[in-house]
């Protein structure tokens, strides 16, 4: 019997549990060593009642991760393909070329997740049919004039970086006994942090109010459709601790200095506005 | 060496957050039967506290040794800003000094953060070594800020899979990508559009992650105590 299987085995089923036994791994690992040495006879002592509040959940498996991934990357990468085929769009020369820079990456990001998912013996999952202008299909969303307004584009650009950053976050407590994809994810997550600073500095060159970090929880986009990326954005409070109380700091400059993860089912909330099928 | 006397204690200081206390209270009351159990079979635990060298810091083991890597590189960051808005070089914009204050608020906050997050198993205060740097000038500035960005992305990234509390994990997590966003915006007041440049990204548009002798290594000429990184070495 193998005593780390059988606690991984109580995290895939027991959401309750895992929840403080993740948080615990640290504390668990050192508790598995142990486990090396005990007798049979003191096991059972705590496994009865795990497996009695053991419930059916099943574990994120590392190929949904990265197909997760894949499917955000696919939307970012069409939606620069398509802006930069748009003439007249994006003024040419360092705003074309950091937005040809930007595309690169998401294409690259895409064929990079295809061949570490078919790797991992997963199937990549069919790229979506995507609504650029977050109509679901309608075409007629609040951003159907994102290919010809300049000052929309970079802002939804700025909210599918932003939101990219915030997904890959959430993903990487996922992936913490799955080194290589966990280093290759975070070496990803910090790549849309670099661009969502860049966009946000075009933003700013161009009027809007927006600095590279993000602020509270304020998206410097003028539609509530964006809102729920930025949800959350304002914590100050991390490891229990309200950063606030460790210094002079503004509450402004705690909201900044730490990038808040979303979960998978708020990204999809929001990156559903953009599939049509 | 008693476990039990003494699991409670190692597993406490294991990660030092303070508030965490409650939670792996909670955690051993409810695995107290199987610790105490094998309490009874159990001898002769490793012996792995740091072994303390008179001038030097001492990273540590486990998920305590990554904190310390993270604290001792938001400490030479913090260090670092807090000069250049003391003595801010010649020619600097309002938006720079805006923007550079900020950064400089960010990397405090996150040095005090993981001061408070490791509690007892902090390393000291670092010496710093800026005599490198001219802050009088521009360029001499953000060359250093670059490389001490470029460099805490790398550092975390390269980090990650040494930590094995998912918590941990996903705070680092949440320190990286503002420590890139730093990154970006340093990198293109020094030169526009070099945000992502292949200097930091490879081919696969990923970014270009460090180990630890590696990071150590870099920023040594700005550290002056002497580092033992630990199990990270």
């Amino acid at each position: 019997m193998d005593f780390l299987k059988i606690l991984n085995m109580i995290e895939e089923r027991d959401p309750e549990m895992s929840d403080r036994l993740n948080s615990r791994r640290k504390a668990l690992r050192d508790f598995a060593d142990l486990g090396k040495k005990l007798t049979m006879a003191a096991v059972p002592l705590a496994m009865g009642s795990m497996f009695q509040k053991a419930y059916g959940q099943s574990t994120t498996s590392v190929v949904d991760v990265l197909n997760y991934a894949l499917t955000l990357e696919y939307l970012e990468y069409r939606f620069y393909e398509k802006a930069l085929a748009s003439a007249g769009l994006i003024p040419a020369g360092a705003p074309t070329a950091a937005i040809t820079t930007i595309m690169n990456h998401e294409k690259a990001h895409v064929n990079f997740l295809k061949t570490a998912i078919t790797g991992a013996g997963g199937t990549p999952v069919v790229e979506p049919k995507f609504d650029f202008s977050g109509g679901q299909g309608t075409g007629t969303g609040p951003f159907a004039t994102a290919f010809t307004n300049y000052q929309l584009f970079l802002a939804v650009a700025q909210s599918l970086e932003d939101t990219g950053v915030r997904a890959y976050k959430g993903q990487a407590p996922n992936l913490v006994q799955q080194n290589a994809v966990l280093t290759a994810a975070l070496n990803i997550h910090s790549v849309e942090a670099r661009h969502a600073a860049h966009i946000r500095m075009m933003r700013k060159a161009n009027g809007a109010s927006v600095k590279p970090w993000i602020t509270g929880k304020d998206s410097g986009i003028d539609n509530a459709v964006v809102q729920p990326i930025y949800n959350g954005e304002e914590n100050t409070t991390q490891a229990g601790v309200d950063v606030k109380t460790l210094g002079s700091f503004s509450a402004n400059a705690v909201t900044e200095a730490f990038d808040e993860p979303l979960t998978k089912e708020q990204v999809l909330a929001v990156a559903t506005l953009f599939i049509a099928s | 060496m008693n476990i039990l006397k003494n699991t409670p204690s190692s597993l406490e200081s294991n990660t030092g957050l303070l508030v965490k206390g409650v939670h792996r209270r909670s955690f051993l009351k409810w695995a107290g039967g199987t610790a105490a159990a094998t309490s009874l079979i159990l001898t002769g635990c490793k012996e792995d506290d740091p072994v303390i060298v008179a001038g030097e810091v001492n990273f540590g083991t486990g998920d305590n040794a990554v904190l310390n890597y993270a604290y001792a590189l938001e400490q030479l960051e913090a260090a670092f800003y807090q000069r250049v808005i003391e003595s801010q070089f010649s020619g600097i914009t309002a938006d720079e000094r805006s923007l550079l204050t900020d950064i400089r608020d960010h990397e405090m906050a996150h040095r005090e953060f993981f001061k408070a997050a490791l509690g007892v198993n902090a390393i000291g205060g670092l010496e710093v070594d800026f005599s490198s740097i001219d802050f009088s000038k521009r360029e001499s500035v953000l060359n250093a800020a670059k490389t001490f960005e470029d460099l805490g992305v790398a550092a975390y990234n390269g980090a990650g899979r040494f930590l094995t509390s998912p918590d941990l994990l996903a705070i680092a997590g949440k320190i990286v990508s503002v420590e890139a966003r730093h990154a970006a915006y340093i990198r293109d007041l020094i030169s526009n559009g070099t945000f992502a440049d292949s200097t930091v990204i490879d081919a696969n548009g990923l970014e270009m992650s460090k180990e630890p002798s590696a990071v150590l290594t870099a920023a040594a000429p700005f550290i002056k105590t002497k580092i033992n990184a630990g199990t990270l070495a």
